[in-house]
Parts: C-alpha cells; structure tokens; sequence
C-alpha cells in the first residue's frame, strides 16, 4: 500500500465519507494520517470542548463541511445556566484563519454573535449552508450579513433559536444576483418580515425546495409565494388565520394544486379549520407533518385532516388530537414511522386527551414506527408491553410521564417491566427517555439488553448506586448519559471510570455526587473534564447538609484532548 | 442599547387593577386555582397528585426529595413519593411567591419542578404567546380568533408595523414589544431628539374612530375596541396625557 502514489490513496479513501471509517484509517500510519488529513471534507464535533477548535482546523484545512455542538442536551430544558459556554467565535475564527474552503456550517446549542457571523460572511467565498439549531446570541443583524455577503448561499436553515429582532431589512439583505436559494427557513424569527421581499427572493430563486416561513407571513403571501414554487418539496406556513382576500383563496388553490412535490408541511400558526380545508387535497401525497404549533386546531379538526394522510411517515402533533384521534392515525397512516406528541398543558396535574391508550393503539396500526416522542399522564407495565411487541423496530422511544415518579395507573407499581420489555424487544433501540415510577430494576434490564443503546435520559428514576452501575457495566455503546433528581452518587459515579472515555459525556444534576468524589474522578482520569456548575454561592448550600458531604448540585463530564476549557464562567469549577 | 421609550402614561391605570381585571378574564386561571379535581366536569380525575414534587422550588426543597428518593420504593405508593413534611411544607409555600412561573399565566401555587417536563424552553416560549385555552369550548368558541392585528404607526417613522394584540397578556407587555420593535428607529436627528427628552404618547383608534389615550380601559375592554395604535409625539399629545408636568421624568 505504501508503494501507491498518494492521489490512488486518497482515491480509495473517498469511498470512506463516514467519520468513523476515516478516523480509523488516519489511525494506521503516518503517509495515511496525513492523506487522510488533508482529503477529508467533512467533520462533525460532538462536543465543542472535547478538542481545540485550532487544532480541528489545522489538521484538516481543506474541510469543506463542519458541525459542532454545544451545550449538553440538558440546556434545552433550562438546566444549564445562560453563560455556561459553547461558543461559536473560537470555531468561526479557527475555520476562517486555516480552512477558507469552508461551505458548510452547522451548529447546535451553541452561543453564536452577530460579530461571528459577520465574520463567517465574509471569510469563506464558497461558503453556501448555514445549519443554526437551538442556537442564540445572535439577531437579525446577524442574518443580514449572511444575506448579503454569501453570494452563493443556497441554504439559511433556522431552527428554533433565540434570536433578537432588529427589524426587517435582513431578509432585504440578499443581493437581486442571489438566485441559488434551495433551503430557507426563518420560522423561528419571531418579527414581521417584508413581504415584498420574500415575494421577490422567492421569484428569482429557482433551486428552491425547501421554504418554512415565520409566523408574521399572511395567508395573502403565502399564496402569492406558492404560485412562483411549484418545485416546492417542503413547505412550512406563516399564519393561518381566516382574515384573508378572496383572490388568495384562488390562488393558494389552483398554486397547491401545482405542488405536486410537496411532500411536507410544518408551521400552521393560529391555523383556522377554514384554512386547513386548502390543505386537504395535498393530503395524499404528504409523508412528513408538523403540527405540534397548533393548539387552535381541536381533535376533530386534526383528524379530518390526518385521515387523508395516507403516506405519512413522520407526525408531530399536540396532546389535543386524544386518544381516538390516535386511533384515527393508526387506521390511516400504515407507513407512519415517527410520532411526537407534545403536551398542550405543561402542567404536572393538568389534562391530558392521551394516555396508554392511544399508544397502543398506534402501535397496533403502525408496525413500522421507529421513533416515539409521547407526552402523557399516565401509563401502564401492560400497554408497554403490547407496544414493544408491535413495534420491535424502535431505535428511538422517549416517554414522558408528566408527573415524577407516577406508577403504572392500574396497579400502582412501578414500570420497570414495561420499559423492560421495550429494550428486551427492540433490539436496535439507539436512544431512550425513561420515566414515572422507576426502580433500580428498570436499570437491570436496560444494562442487560439495551446493547446498542447510545444516549439515555434519566429522571426521578431508580433508587440506589446499582441503577446508574447496571448502565455503566451493560450499555457497550452508550455515549451520552444523563441523569436529573435520581439517588446516584459517589459509588456509581467512581463504579466504572474506564468508561467515560467510552462517552461522549456524563450529565447529573440534583443527585447524590459529591464533590469529594467529584475530584477522586478527577485524579483518576485526567483526560476528562468534570465541571462542577453551581449557579448560587456553594458555601451556604453546604451548611445545611449538617456537616455531611456538600453535594454537587450540576455535573457535567466530558472526555477531552483540549484540557480545561478557559472560557468557563466563574460558577463552573473545571476539577 | 438605546434607553427605552418614555411610556409612563400606561402607569396611569394602577397595575393591580389592570392585571387584577385581566387575570379574571384570562381563560388561562380556569385551568387550575386550586387543587387538582376541583375543575371542570370533562377532566379525568388524576389521582391523588398531592405529590409535593410540583410545588419544589428549584432549591432547597430538592435537596429534602433527592433523599426521599433512596427510600425503598413504597409498593402501595399511588402518590409517588411520600409528602414532605410539614416543615417542609412551609418552606415550600413561602418559596412559591417567589416562584417564576414561565408558561402561560398561572397562579403561582402552580409551582412546578425546574426543567420539568422536558420541553424545549422554544416550544414553551412559542405556546405561551398562543395564549393556550385547554378546555374544549374556548377552543371552539375562540375559533379563528387567536390573532388581533392591528397596525402600529409611530410619527416619523417611515413605515408601519402590525401587531397582534393577542400575544400579549396586558399593557405593559404591549409596551414592552412595542418598544423593542421601534428602538430600530433611534438614527438620525430625529432619534436623537426622542431620546433626549423620550416623550412619546401611546394612543389607539376605538371602534367609532376616536383617538383615545392607551391605558384607561381594562385590557381586555382595551383589545375589543382597538383598531389600530399610533405612537404619537409627545408634543401633539398635550392635550391627551394627563400628567403634563412629569412627562420628562426619566422612570427608571
């Protein structure tokens, strides 16, 4: 192999895309590291600690698309303090010092200035997709600059960041020569856009398939847009209220009529039953639909509409379509592969139209589902149970029992063995959310058979040491960890240290770890970072523990090459 | 960041009486006031929450359920957990008016769990302007009208906004956005000019077309008869603003 002129190398190794493969091959020999290195095109970073943005961009300066992420999971749910880290300007000025060829960014619960992607704008001449997902920091300024320099951006997709509205003339931004939009999405921009402008971007960019448009869009627009993309294949709405022209019932007609590639619709806001009735000849051809934003649309109304939904593979909707209108999903939509159903209310006593019920019943309709997201009150061992036996194809299955700690509502025990028989069944499950009444037991079964499993979430679960060391000892590819409110400390935190190299990180907040194991972890594995978050002055919290061992109130583990990180803000100690 | 618009006038309504009227209105405290199973017919009776997890501050009190927690699980537990004690109890109560409650408005002896249940704070944020009615007849009632748009003109400002009143719960939220959305407009002399002195008047056109001061009227009177809002110079608006003399006190 060595004896092969380094271009025929570099050839074969460009049947390896796949992150893992080229890791591995990098790994045999220096001549292979370094052909490798430099042909590589694509890098994905976990964790936007666990290596130096600097030295990403020197190994592979002819990067061409990055993804980075930040913040743990956690911080979607308010559990990471603002200022804890996950900074994009370190990525944005290594790239843009040492991999000009740079054309695509995508980012994840990262904190993104407006600074940034200025400079990201202005750095990288073939720079054409930007990827922000739960991102904030940054406002429509920011947006503007992308806009307008990023003379062959082809796709600005937004989803679900915090951004600060500085008015309009960002989407004005983009240049009369800017024709190669293919993806835009700026539904989570919560101020009015002009809707001149979007009609006229939308005119002069022919590449578009992609267009998910924000609350402020009028039905008026809409039609207007819809009549100039007939290409369209994934279509997210502005409002849906009923206040609109006569000529825009026409033509949001005869334009979806064109629409024969529309495979997918999202947004929905403030959607009126008058509008959805447009919506119903498209129907047949649908196989992804969003409408987890439209708690103005009640059960019926939903499933008027999802009957006619025969190819759907992907439904996200809210509680309020109730237990039969679950059954209506199951006897309509056989090739439905992903669910998600959110609660309306958030409150732990609230109300719920869903239970067990409607879960059984979708898994009896839809053998082919393989991913659950599902919000509910209450829950049974025995609807767990039927549901892994119909679907034995999960590789996603998270559920959330509204209420911490609630047992199986028919007999008061815990659920261990429902959840039991879902990863004893399915045996590709990936990635599992657990909760309700939990014992260390549940842990048992999950350490024993969830072999592929490689991101779990724990809550108000299980009650000793034993719980947290099942999963440590079991789960081979377990990559992300993490644990809120359930009795684990310092025992399993130490049981099995080798282990967090394995990972990717470890998250526990509210359980029973203790500083002092904390930095026994510390000492004993100095590739890892360990913070210990504390958002309020730790020296009274440790007073009223009456002399017992101060408890570490947030901790996150990460393994590392970069050392300690030295943008921690001063209520995070690195150990 | 430019100082917010001098908007003291909406303080001419006292604030408990504005709120105190709007949270009457507010479908939002049908949901609950009370405990559970003392609300309407239709609901399914969720049994015995009187599992004090809901009402744990985020400190404190979490401390006390972590060791409730390592107890063996008690097989005849409908309740979940055992309750706190009656001292803890207390803590509790005192904490709750401290509590923040985030999502729709609720009283606060909603207390809930920090980052429970686990919902994208997006998602939460996005629902809350939705002004969620859970109950199946407002749903049906308020068809089609979870959207009030009304134009926002501000003098000297070159063009026009819109604004759904729906999305905000009372007038200083009103207010709030209102700024944020014409702080753009703080360029040139003229923005100059309004933050030196920051006199601007909010005023609304009613149902008969009549120029009104903003903030006489309870809220909900105030988004059934507003047509359209101007943001008028403090200098036209003489003859409206009561409090003339304090007009260029900074209310910070």
């Amino acid at each position: 192999m060595t004896y092969f002129p380094e271009e025929v190398v570099e050839h074969i190794f460009s049947f390896l895309p796949a992150q893992r493969d080229r890791n591995t091959v990098s790994l045999v020999c220096k001549v292979w590291y370094e052909i490798e290195r430099l042909s590589r095109r694509s890098v994905f970073v976990g964790n936007c600690y666990a290596v130096r943005a600097e030295r990403v961009a020197l190994r592979f300066p002819n990067v061409r698309a990055l993804t980075v992420k930040g913040k743990p999971h956690f911080a979607d749910f308010n559990l990471v303090p603002p200022d804890w880290g996950g900074y994009a300007g370190p990525w944005i000025e290594a790239a843009a010092r040492g991999c000009v060829g740079l054309e695509e960014l995508r980012m994840k619960r990262m904190v993104v200035s407006d600074e940034s992607l200025e400079l990201l704008s202005r750095s990288f001449p073939r720079f054409r997709a930007l990827v922000l997902i739960s991102c904030e920091g940054f406002s429509t300024d920011g947006l503007a600059a992308i806009a307008s320099h990023c003379k062959l951006l082809s796709e600005l997709d937004l989803q679900e960041n915090e951004v600060e509205d500085r008015g309009p003339r960002w989407l004005s931004c983009f240049p009369d020569s800017c024709t190669s939009l293919v993806s835009l999405n700026f539904a989570c921009i919560k101020g009015e856009v002009n809707a001149g402008s979007l009609e006229r971007l939308v005119s002069r960019s022919p590449n578009l398939r992609s267009l998910r448009l924000n609350r402020s869009v009028s039905v008026d627009t809409l039609a207007k847009i819809l009549m100039r993309t007939p290409n369209l294949e994934d279509l997210g709405t502005g409002n849906l209220t009923d206040d609109f022209q006569t000529e825009s019932y026409f033509r949001l007609t005869s334009a979806l009529e064109k629409c024969k590639m529309l495979r997918s619709l999202s947004g929905f806001w403030d959607a009126s039953p008058v509008c959805l009735s447009f919506i119903y000849p498209l129907c047949a051809q649908l196989t992804g639909l969003n409408l987890s934003y439209a708690p103005t649309l009640d059960a019926s109304d939903l499933t008027k509409m999802i009957s006619r939904c025969v190819k759907l593979q992907r439904l996200w909707v809210l509680d309020c379509i109730s237990d039969k209108g679950l059954q209506v999903v199951a006897s309509s939509c056989k090739d439905l592969q992903e669910l998600r159903v959110f609660p309306s209310d958030f409150y732990v006593a609230g109300y719920s139209a869903v239970t067990e019920e409607g879960l059984v019943a979708i898994s009896l309709g839809c053998p082919k589902l393989n991913s659950l997201l599902y919000f509910c009150h209450q829950m049974t061992n025995a609807a767990l149970i039927t549901v892994a036996k119909n679907c034995p194809n999960f590789t996603r299955f998270r559920l959330c029992i509204l209420e911490p700690g609630k047992p199986d509502v028919m007999t008061n025990q815990p659920l261990d063995e429902g959840f039991g028989a879902i990863v004893r069944e399915c045996k590709g499950l990936r990635r599992l959310s657990i909760s309700g009444l939990l014992t260390d037991k549940v842990f048992m079964y999950i350490g024993k058979y969830a072999k592929q499993l490689e991101m779990l979430s724990i809550a108000f679960a299980g009650d000793s040491d034993k719980g947290m060391m099942h999963v440590m000892n079991g789960c081979k590819n377990l990559r992300k960890l993490e644990i809120r409110d359930s009795p684990f400390g310092d025992a399993a935190l130490l049981g099995n240290v080798a282990k967090y190299e394995t990972m990717r990180s470890l998250w526990m907040s509210s359980c029973n770890v203790t500083l002092k194991g904390c930095q026994v972890l510390a000492s004993k594995m100095p590739m890892l970072n360990i913070e210990v978050i504390n958002e309020w002055d730790g020296s009274n919290e440790m007073e009223e523990n009456h002399g017992e061992l101060p408890k570490v109130e947030k901790l996150y583990v990460y393994r590392t090459t970069a050392g300690a990180r030295d943008d921690a803000p001063n209520f995070v100690k690195i150990l | 960041m430019s100082p917010p618009l001098e908007l003291d006038y909406i303080g001419l309504s006292p604030p408990s009486a504005a709120t105190g009227r709007a949270d009457d209105d507010l479908k939002g405290t049908e949901l609950r006031l009370g405990l559970p199973g003392s609300e309407s017919p239709n609901r399914r009776p969720v049994t015995a929450i009187a599992t004090t997890l809901e009402l744990l501050p985020a400190k404190g009190a979490k401390r006390v359920f972590s060791d409730e927690v390592a107890l063996p699980p008690p097989a005849a537990s409908g309740k979940g957990k055992p309750a706190v004690p009656a001292a803890g109890e207390e803590e509790e109560e005192a904490d709750e008016e401290d509590k923040k409650v985030v999502a729709p408005p609720q009283p606060a002896a909603k207390a809930q769990v920090v980052g429970w249940p686990p919902i994208r704070s997006y998602r939460k944020n996005t629902m809350a302007t939705n002004q969620l009615k859970s109950s199946k007849e407002d749903v049906d009632a308020k068809q089609g009208q979870g959207f009030l748009y009304v134009k926002v003109s501000m003098d000297g400002a070159p063009y026009l906004r819109k604004v759904n009143l729906k999305t905000y719960k009372n007038y200083k939220d009103m207010s709030l956005a209102l700024e944020k959305m014409f702080i753009g407009f703080s360029t040139g002399k003229d923005g100059a000019e309004r933050q030196k002195d920051g006199e601007y008047v909010l005023t609304y056109e009613d149902k008969d077309g009549d120029w009104m001061l903003v903030g006489d009227v309870p809220w909900e009177m105030f988004t059934d008869s507003c047509r359209r809002l101007r943001i008028m110079k403090g200098s036209d608006a003489i003859g409206l603003a009561p409090r003339s003399g304090g007009k260029s006190n900074n209310k910070n």
